[in-house]
This record gives structure tokens, sequence and C-alpha cells, in this order.
């Protein structure tokens, strides 16, 4: 006779919950094993998630600041000396056709600024001096944090602007007729006090003072030496490369032309590295936690010798046992992972609502963190299933 | 009647160590046979040999017409899951799963569906007088029950063959008695039943007994 002895399929359905059931007659051993791998999985997510939303944070602050801003700045001639640019590049920078806006500052050489006149002078402290434009603030997109900015009544007389490193270094917080600072020989009235200003990162170590005052009571040269230009958007590249030619025709190489937008990019960028090397950290802990579960489920096969036995004296194959501590071995790890995934989007969320972020967990760091989960698991149950597998019937039926 | 279980010269030796020697038998389809024989004696082997658990180390096992050495391990796998039942003296119930859950389970490598699993399981579990039982666990079943259970178990699915390892082993008396009619009753339904025992009492009450002694089959 040729009948044909085929064993049956088992369905997805039946197999997980068999799984299932196994695991949930031992929950203490799921948990403690599961914790494993969410450590790891909630530590990757936590990682990528947090640094992701310093970056959204980051990209939304950029967007406010703007990132058509170029400086043009005079750097040093071919003799490593102080260069300057001529009185009308400004004027001859606004030409060019999609620049916005811009504003001169320039610095005013050889002044100190101090909080008194009991100090002595060779202790300046590293505040420059600055001359601006009364539409600085505006295109550098800076903003006020006590008092006003220079008017154009104010910016003919000795009144200064503070950025806002110097009026933490000079111990000012506040405004008025009665508070005053030394900047050079005479005495200059504080009306007002910026904020950081990012991308114009020199403004913040410096006072602010009108173009016509450093002229008359600083004896001011009234060469620019930065000038910042607002930009349309779609042109800005195109602009940055005739910039230094047009501000200083002569010697267009003695002009250095930045994005601080960039700076700023890269030095955010420069973080990554260290979220690199928290990401490993997260990835170690995932694999111990694989170890974890690979070990769990050794003792399970070990402790169930009596129920392989009896699942083979039913008409389970070698496959069919396999197959059931595999899918068990990947529920306990995507128990784990799933838990890893909560626990860190939830670490991300408390951390970036701390900070005020906004919160972005992306989407394949989740799936990555499942998908490793997936790998883990079938990892770690491969060496136990196939020892539940290789088992033979009676050896297992053997053992009470 | 047809041979459904043939043992020719079945000799099966572990690690040198002789259990069963040269050890002919037949059962016919319909029998209700035991084995009897003390702890040691073999019994055990020539259940694990008539159950495709094991294979000789000589001689030949046929069972429903196929020779158990030619099948592979899925051959054989599949051999149990349709034709025979197993009734162990420990009942190996899974714990903390119902009855009923434990009695569905016995037919998953049958391949049969889900819902008709419970429907079967059900019917076999009210067979054995367990019908109020269904969702009581193993441990709120007195051992009696229990092994009640394990008996609808494996008759659950319609095997052709019943074999019992000392199934009253762990039972008081009573309950002992109690299972041995169950299985009488199945026998009378047309099922082969084999039972195991060291218990001559137990093996009094089937028509046939296989006297089983030092790893030899005494007729």
């Amino acid at each position: 006779m040729s009948r044909q002895l085929r064993p049956a399929h088992i369905r997805l359905r039946d197999l997980v919950k068999v799984s299932g059931s196994a695991l949930r007659s031992r929950p203490t051993r799921v948990v403690l094993a599961a914790l494993g791998i969410a450590i790891g999985i909630a530590a990757m997510i936590g990682v990528v998630g947090i640094s992701n939303s310093g970056r959204a944070d980051f990209d939304r602050k950029l967007a406010k600041l703007g990132t058509n801003l170029l400086t043009v700045k005079s750097g040093s001639n071919i003799f490593g000396k102080a260069a300057s640019m001529p009185d009308e590049a400004p004027q001859m920078i606004s030409r060019i056709a999609p620049v916005t806006d811009v504003s001169a500052i320039g610095m005013v050489p050889d002044v100190a600024v101090y909080r008194n006149d009991r100090i002595p002078l060779e202790r300046s402290g590293g505040i420059g001096t600055y001359a601006v434009d009364l539409d600085l603030m505006k295109t550098v997109s800076a903003t006020l944090a006590k008092g006003q900015w220079l008017t154009k009544a104010t910016e003919n007389f000795p009144t200064v602007v503070l950025g806002t490193t110097t009026a933490e270094s000079l111990g000012i917080d506040r405004v008025g007729a009665d508070v005053q600072v030394r900047v050079g020989n005479a005495w200059f009235t504080v009306i007002g006090i910026l904020n950081m200003a990012p991308l114009a990162p020199s403004l913040d170590s410096g006072v602010m003072i009108g173009w016509p005052v450093a002229k008359s009571l600083l004896k001011f040269d009234g060469h620019p030496t930065s000038i910042f230009t607002r930009i349309q958007e779609e042109s800005v590249t195109a602009v940055k490369d005739v910039l230094a030619a047009t501000a200083n025709p002569m010697a267009a190489n003695e002009v250095e032309v930045s994005r601080p937008s960039d700076a700023l990019r890269a030095k955010e960028a420069a973080d990554d590295s260290f979220t690199g090397l928290l990401l490993g950290v997260g990835a170690v802990a995932l694999v111990v936690g694989g170890v974890g579960v690979a070990n769990t489920m050794v003792i399970s096969v070990l402790e169930r010798r009596g129920e392989i036995g009896l699942r083979r004296s039913l008409g389970a194959t070698r496959g069919h046992i396999r197959l059931q501590f595999l899918m068990e071995s990947f529920l306990l790890a995507m128990i784990g992972g799933i838990g890893g995934v909560i626990i860190g989007i939830a670490a991300t969320t408390g951390y970036a609502a701390a900070r005020a972020w906004p919160v972005s967990v992306p989407m394949w760091a989740t799936a990555g963190g499942l998908l490793a989960t997936l790998f883990v698991g079938v990892i770690a149950g491969l060496y136990p299933a196939g020892r539940a597998s290789r088992l033979s019937p009676t050896e297992a039926l053997a053992t009470p | 009647m047809t041979a459904l279980i043939v043992l020719e010269n079945v000799r099966k030796e572990y690690d040198g160590v002789v259990a069963l020697r040269d050890a002919s038998l037949t059962i016919e389809e319909g029998e209700f046979v035991t084995i009897v024989g003390p702890s040691g004696s073999g019994k055990s082997t020539l259940l694990q040999l008539v159950g495709t658990l094991d294979r000789p180390s000589s001689g030949t096992v046929t069972i429903d017409g196929y020779n158990i050495a030619t099948l592979t391990d899925r051959e054989l796998s599949a051999l149990r899951a349709q034709r025979i039942g197993f009734v162990f003296q420990q009942f190996h119930l899974a714990p903390g799963v119902s009855a009923l859950e434990n009695v569905s389970e016995g037919m998953l490598y049958q391949g049969i569906d889900p819902a008709r699993r419970r429907k079967l399981a059900a019917t076999a579990l009210e067979r054995v007088g367990l019908g109020h039982r269904l969702d009581h666990r193993p441990h709120e079943l007195s051992g009696g029950e229990r092994q009640r259970v394990a008996v609808a178990r494996a008759t659950a699915g319609s095997p052709t063959i019943l074999l019992a390892d000392e199934p009253t082993g762990n039972l008081d008396s009573r309950s002992g008695d109690d299972v041995m009619s169950l299985l009488d009753d199945l026998h009378k339904e047309g099922t082969t039943v084999i039972v195991i025992t060291h218990d001559p009492d137990v093996a009094a009450s089937a028509p046939r007994q296989i006297n089983i002694k030092d790893g030899e089959v005494a007729a």
C-alpha cells in the first residue's frame, strides 16, 4: 500500500497561541528576560529620539533666524595685517538685485569698555565696540532682552546697547539714565541689552553704538568691518560667489564671506558622534538582552522535556517542536522590543517636554528597533529550539 | 480481522544493555490487550516501539501496514498524529490550561481546525464523564479526573490504537477501575487498546494478556 504519511501544517494562529500560553504560565521569567531586550531597545530609541528632537528644535530655531544671511567680513591682507573694506561697500552690495537687507558694523579699534573709570586700562576684558547701522537688529534677527535699540536720535549721543555676554561680564542687568559704562574715554548710557544673537555671535561680546557718535567721540575712521546681508532664499549661493568682489573690488581676497547658519549646522552635526557612541551602548545592551533570552529559553527547554515528549507522542515533528520554541523566543524578544519602544518614546517625550523641544522619534528608529528585536529573538532561539527538537521522544518522556 | 501491530524478532538495546530480545507478537485490529510484567522487564520499551517513539535495534515492527524502520521521523510523527493515542502514568497535562484546551491541543498535530478541535474535545470530555469540568484546570481536578482528561485527549482525534502506559499507576483503586472501564468502553467502540501494567488485577480486566519478563515475551 502506498498511503502517504504527511505531517500536518500548523497554523500560525495555533503556533502563536501555543507559544503564548507557555509564556503566560511563567510571567516573572518572561518579564525579566524581556526587560533585557527592552532596556537595549529603549536606550537606542531614546538616544535617537532625543537627538532627533533636539535637531527638530534646532531646525525650528534656525528657521526662525533664517538661513539666508551672509556675513561679509574684512579679513587680513596677504601680509597678515587687518584689512578694511571701502566705505562704499554696503551701498555696492545693496545694488545686487536679490539682496534685501544690508547692515554694516564697524569695529572701533583700540577702545576698551569698563563698568567704571577705576579699573586699570590694561584690563579691557575683550569687549569689542561696534559702530552699527540702525537696521542691524532686524537684519541679524536679534532681539532685545531689555530697554530699546538705537534710534535716529540716540545714535548721535553717547548711548550704548550691550551684547548679552557683555552685560553679564559687566554685571549689568538693567537699563536707564543712571546705568553708564565707560567706552574709551567717554561715559555712555546703557539704553538696551540684546538677547543672544546666534547669527552674529560677535555682537554677544560687544557693545553697540551709533555710527555718528563713534566718529565724533571715539575718532572712528568709518570703515565697515562686517556687513550682514539678507538675500532672497533661492539666490543665496549665487550672491555668495560675487559678494567678496562687490564688497572690495580692489582686493576681493581680503574679504571673508560666510553663512552663519552653516556654521551652526556644522556645530550641531558635530554632536552626532556622541549619539553614535550612545547608540553603540544601546546595541550592546540589546545583545546582552538577547543572551538573556537565549538563557531563559535553554532553561525552559530543560524544564519542559516532559512537554516535548508529550508533543512528540501526539505527533509533533522535530520541525514543529523547533518552530514552537523559536516562536516562543521570538515572542519573548518582541515583548521586550515593544516594551522598549514604548519606554524609549516615553523617555524622549519626557526629556523633550522638559526642554520645550518638539517630540520627534523617527519611524526608521522604531522600525529598526523592532527589526533588531526580531533578529535577536530568532538568533537567541536557534540553539534552544534546536536542542528541543533533537531530544528523542523516549528520552524526553523518561524525565518526569 | 487484520493484523494491526506485528513485531517480528524484535531486539532493542540501549548502550549494550538488552531491553527486549527476540520479541514477536501480533495484535489484531479491535483487540484489548494488556502487557504485564515487573518493572525493568522491558514492557515500556515494547510500548515505545509499538508507539513508534523508537526504532528497534533489529527485527521489524509493522504498524497499520507500515514498517517503521523505513519511515522518516516526519512520517513517524504523522503516523502517531493520525493513528496512535497515548495515555501516560504522569498524565502530562499542561498546567494552567483548562481541560478543554488540553484535550483540544492534543489534536493540534492532526491538522484539524481550531473550532472543530474544540467541538471534538468537548465531546471526548463528555464521553469520559467530565462534561461538567470543561473549564477546570488540572490542579482543580482529582488524579482520576486528570487521567480521564488524558484519556479524552488521547481519543478525541479517533486514533486506531490507544496505548496506555501504567494508566492506573498514580491512582487509587477506585479511580483506577473507572479509567479501566473507560478503556474497556473505548475497546467496545472499536479502538484497539493496549495497556501496560505491572498490576495483575488490572491485567486481568482485558481478554488477552501478554506476559513479559526479562525482555522476553511469553505469549
